[in-house]
Order: C-alpha cells, then sequence, then structure tokens
C-alpha cells in the first residue's frame, strides 16, 4: 500500500476543490444547516413570518403537557418500530431462509414478495384502502365481518403497520437472501457432519456471519419507523389513531396555522431519536472498517 | 419452526434431477407456506387491478370482491386524460432524469476523491455524508421550507421567484439527501478497485480528472447501473418532498399529484384504483427489466466487496 503521495498540480486541486467544494455546500446548505438550523427555531414562537422571539424550553414544555396528538405520536412510533422489528423483519428472515435453498419456482416467490418494494408509500396506502375499507373493503367482504378498520383509532395503527410490513417484509428478505448467498457452503456441512440440525446449524453458525447485515437491516428498519409518513398520510393525512412525529411535523408548517417554531420543537425530538441510531450504527461500520 | 426440512440430504440425492426426489410431507407443507405468502403478497395488487377494470356503480354494490358483470378499460382513459397524467409523469421526468443523473455524477467524484487520493479529513467528510442520508426528511423540512421560500431564482427558472415551488428546487433536494447513499456505496466499491490501474495512469502523469472520468468510472458501470435503478424509483415515488416545497397542483410529480383524482366530495375508488396502476406501472416496469440491478442495488452495501 506504500504509493507515494505525489504532489497534485494546480489543476488537480482546482477540480478537487470544485468537485468536493460543490457537495459540501449542497450537503451542508440543505441538509445539516437545516437541521441544526430546526434546533435553534425549537426554541422560538416563529410563525413563518415576523420577528422571531426566543422562548426557551416552552415549546417542549407544550409538547409534553398540552399537546395530546404528541404522546399518540410517540406511542405510535414506537409501535410501528416493534412490529417491523419483532414481526416484520424476523419474518423477511425466515422467508430468506426458506427461499435459499434450492427450490423450483423460488425465482416466483421472490419476486412476489418484494414486487411491493418498488411501489411507493402512497399508493401502498391506497391499496390499503381498498383491502380494509370499511363498507366495500375486501376484508370485510370475505369474512364478514362490519369493522372499521381505517376509521377506528384504536385498532387503525396496527392494519396500516401491516400494510406497512407488507413493503419492509420483501427489502428484508432480499437483502438476508444475499446475505445467505455468500454464507461459505463449508460452514453449513461442517455443523452438518458434527451432527447439528438444520436449526442449529442456522442459529449457532450461519446466523453469527451475518452479523454485518443484521446491522443494515437493523438500521433499516429503524429508519423506516421513524420515516414513516406516506402511508398515513395517503389515507387520512396522519389524524385520529395515525398520528406520527413525522406527521405531527409536516402538519405544524404546511397546515393553515404555521407553527414553526413548535413543528421544529417536534423534529427535534426526531432527531434526538434517530441521532442516537445513527451514531451507533455508524461508529461500528467505521470500526470494522478500520479492522 | 416446524418448516424447517430435514438436515441436507446425502450428496447422491441431491446430485439427482429435483424432479425424481421423493416426495417429503415437510416439502410440501413448505410450498404450501410459500404459495400463500405469495398469494397473500399479489392480492391486494391484483385486486388494484381488478378495481380498476371495474364500473364504480358496480363496485358501489356488490362490494370490490365479487364476480364482475362488466369489465372496462374507460377509468384508465378518464385517468389519463381527466386527470392529466401525462403532464405529471413529464413533471417527474423533468425532476428525476436530472436528479438521478446529477446525484450518480456529484457522489461518483466525490467517492473516487474519499477512496482513491490521499486528502485530509476524507474519513469526516464520508461519516457527514453517510448520517446525512439517515436523518429523516422531517428533522430538516421546517428551515428547509423557509430557505427555499428566501431563495431567488429568475423568472424563467421558477414563476414564484424562488426555490419554493420550483423543479430545481425538488431536484436539489433529492441531490442532496441522496448522494450520501450514493457516496457510500460507490467509495466501498470503488475500494475494491486495484491500486495498480491508477499507479500506472500516475506514472504516466494523469491528473486527477482523468483517473476519476477515464480510469475509475468506467469500472464503476455495475453500481452505477444498479444505483441508478435504485435512485430512479425512490425519487420517482417520492412523496414528501413535493408535498412540502411545491404550491402549484401542475407541477407536481405524478405520485403527489395521485391525491387529485380524489374528488372533493366523493371519491371515485375504482377512478383512483386506475390512477394507482397507472402510478405504479413505471417502477414496475423498471423492475421487471432490470431485474438484477435492481436487487443488486437493494443489497449493495449489504454485502462488502
Amino acid at each position: 500500500m506504500a504509493v507515494k503521495t505525489r504532489r497534485y498540480s494546480g489543476r488537480d486541486v482546482t477540480v478537487l476543490v470544485i468537485g468536493l467544494g460543490v457537495a459540501v455546500i449542497v450537503n451542508v446548505g440543505l441538509i445539516w444547516g437545516p437541521t441544526l438550523a430546526s434546533i435553534g427555531l425549537s426554541a422560538t414562537d416563529w410563525g413563518g413570518i415576523g420577528p422571531i422571539e426566543w422562548v426557551g424550553g416552552q415549546n417542549y414544555h407544550d409538547l409534553a403537557a398540552e399537546y395530546p396528538p404528541f404522546w399518540s405520536a410517540i406511542r405510535n412510533n414506537v409501535l410501528w418500530l416493534g412490529f417491523l422489528g419483532l414481526i416484520a423483519t424476523p419474518f423477511g428472515l425466515f422467508c430468506a431462509v426458506l427461499l435459499d435453498r434450492r427450490l423450483r419456482l423460488s425465482r416466483f416467490y421472490q419476486s412476489a414478495l418484494y414486487m411491493p418494494v418498488v411501489l411507493s408509500l402512497a399508493v401502498v396506502g391506497f391499496i390499503a384502502q381498498l383491502v380494509y375499507s370499511s363498507d366495500y373493503g375486501v376484508l370485510n367482504a370475505v369474512t364478514g365481518l362490519t369493522v372499521d378498520w381505517l376509521g377506528d383509532s384504536s385498532i387503525n395503527i396496527w392494519v396500516v403497520m401491516v400494510a406497512a410490513a407488507w413493503r419492509h417484509v420483501g427489502y428484508v428478505m432480499i437483502i438476508y437472501l444475499a446475505g445467505l448467498k455468500a454464507v461459505d457452503p463449508a460452514l453449513k456441512e461442517a455443523a452438518a457432519i458434527d451432527g447439528a440440525n438444520e436449526r442449529q446449524a442456522f442459529f449457532r453458525v450461519v446466523f453469527p456471519t451475518l452479523r454485518p447485515i443484521n446491522v443494515i437491516v437493523l438500521v433499516i428498519t429503524v429508519i423506516e419507523a421513524l420515516r414513516a409518513f406516506d402511508i398515513v398520510y395517503a389515507i387520512n393525512k396522519g389524524r385520529n389513531g395515525l398520528e406520527l412525529l413525522s406527521v405531527l411535523v409536516t402538519e405544524n408548517i404546511v397546515g393553515e396555522a404555521s407553527r414553526i417554531g413548535f413543528g421544529s420543537a417536534i423534529a427535534v425530538v426526531l432527531l434526538v431519536i434517530s441521532l442516537g441510531f445513527i451514531v451507533t450504527y455508524l461508529s461500528q461500520l467505521f470500526r470494522e472498517e478500520g479492522r | 419452526m416446524t418448516l424447517t426440512a430435514p438436515p441436507a440430504a446425502p450428496p447422491a440425492e441431491s446430485q439427482r434431477s429435483p424432479s425424481r426426489r421423493p416426495v417429503r410431507p415437510l416439502r410440501i407443507l413448505l410450498h404450501v407456506f410459500l404459495v400463500l405468502v405469495a398469494l397473500g403478497w399479489l392480492v391486494p395488487l391484483a385486486l388494484a387491478v381488478y378495481a380498476s377494470l371495474r364500473p364504480y356503480e358496480e363496485t358501489a354494490r356488490l362490494g370490490y370482491f365479487s364476480l364482475p358483470e362488466h369489465l372496462t378499460l374507460d377509468y384508465y382513459g378518464e385517468a389519463w386524460s381527466q386527470a392529466e397524467l401525462p403532464r405529471y409523469y413529464l413533471n417527474t421526468l423533468i425532476i428525476v432524469i436530472p436528479g438521478v443523473l446529477i446525484t450518480l455524477f456529484m457522489a461518483s467524484f466525490t467517492a473516487f476523491a474519499i477512496a482513491r487520493l490521499r486528502i485530509p479529513g476524507r474519513k469526516t467528510l464520508l461519516i457527514v455524508f453517510t448520517a446525512g442520508n439517515l436523518l429523516p426528511p422531517q428533522v430538516l423540512i421546517t428551515p428547509l421550507y423557509t430557505l427555499y421560500t428566501l431563495i431567488p431564482l429568475p423568472a424563467w427558472l421558477s414563476d414564484s421567484q424562488s426555490l419554493y415551488d420550483s423543479y430545481l428546487g425538488l431536484i436539489l433536494i433529492h441531490v442532496a439527501f441522496q448522494f450520501g447513499f450514493c457516496v457510500f456505496v460507490m467509495a466501498n466499491f470503488m475500494r475494491t478497485i486495484p491500486e495498480e490501474i491508477s499507479e500506472a495512469a500516475l506514472v504516466d502523469g494523469a491528473g486527477v480528472w482523468k483517473r476519476y472520468w477515464r480510469l475509475t468510472l468506467p469500472l464503476c458501470r455495475p453500481v452505477l447501473a444498479a444505483l441508478s435503478t435504485l435512485q430512479f424509483t425512490w425519487m420517482y415515488n417520492d412523496f414528501l418532498w413535493a408535498l412540502v416545497l411545491m404550491s402549484s397542483g401542475d407541477k407536481l410529480p405524478v405520485t403527489s399529484a395521485l391525491n387529485n383524482l380524489r374528488g372533493q366530495f366523493f371519491t371515485d375508488y375504482n377512478l383512483l384504483a386506475a390512477g394507482s396502476v397507472l402510478v405504479a406501472l413505471p417502477t414496475l416496469i423498471v423492475f421487471q427489466l432490470l431485474h438484477k440491478q435492481f436487487v443488486a442495488g437493494l443489497t449493495l452495501g449489504s454485502t462488502k466487496g
């Protein structure tokens, strides 16, 4: 690896400064700058126009004490994370394990499972309405029930999470499938020779080698759960039981009442939760790379 | 866990063709399970197509899950013309094509500089870019919205004379947001390109640009193909940015325009179904045609090298 560091010519330096400079400006100007500004704005009562007044932690206090949708949103985001992480992701892994063996029709099963991945969540939200609608939805037609799946605020979050999982499972499945294909077959053979049954071989031998993939899937799951937005917005604009942090932020800035300071405070809560995961993921990633 | 099949068959058996393998109950169970799952995954899609082919009056009377009396393609024609879908498709193309190209161009150069050159702070750069891609969009959306209304643009670029409500604004945010992911994936890929290629060029006196454009980029074709299918799908499916950063209905990309098919007083779900199918069609076609690249893109970065 002993490449001699050569001096860059003047032209090289210009190319580098322009190329990287534009990248940094775009990234900082449109991503990190606004993110930091959110933190600043969350301590003001700005309404979008007029003077900005500093209110300190007032927004956070109001958020926790006087804004019921906030706690519904926190609860729903946690449910969303739990549902994807504990049910959809393991199910995707399970399907990947089943499809990893040489099966006839394996390609068909795979395509069916990840077809929804290419659909927008807005379209998924619409399809969910066809399935769950109370008076003409398929679910009630088949089961004979008369449940208002999307309108009843005590159950609609579950129903929507199933729709979101419909898309998530395929995504997870394909990533695990790629990972499983990369596992050295000799490992499985060795485990079989040692008398491990298939389940033991998977949990004790194969699964531990999938660790880098597990980390990636975990991050995808968390990020998807925190970003969830389109699907509930397409269904009922994220109201009446479908509150999510992301929806509350959007509501507070594009709604009629433009409460930018307040909306920013919700965004900061979202930021703090995500940063926890982002930092963990990145430090893991770059530690492994350093090895 | 009843579905785990018995341990690997002895070699003699596995060499036989699958059709002559003895039928085992567990294997049948496995297929039954997979068929059920596949059906569960396909039925909602089939349902949308089915609904789009039947008159509203009929489904209103009989429900969506009923045998058809008439089948018609009228809703497709209606969605196409009445909802002005061609115009929205065009809007999407105006946003997505430059979006993908600029993202890949910027990301590939940045990845090249980070992975192949010894510039100070390259690791920090990579971390900042990658982390930026992981942020939920809502975290930055409020100031971004304000910023967009404050940045002036000449009238020929934007009717509103600001970045807000302009195609350029949407392109820029897509580039900024997706670029981190592409840098990360491409930098990983470029590290696997043998160092010697670059060294030989260095001896010949090739500059930074030449080594990037003529030597490195052509070797990145598989990654570029995978990333462009993936980026196309993601930008095409975007809903949030257009919702927040656009106000003129006629400039919306096709995914967000879907909402326009909802009537003010009454929604014809069959029409909406036809619209959804039309909106979903391009990504489904890309997925079918570029199946390999698409899967490669999804799994990029999950298996190194």
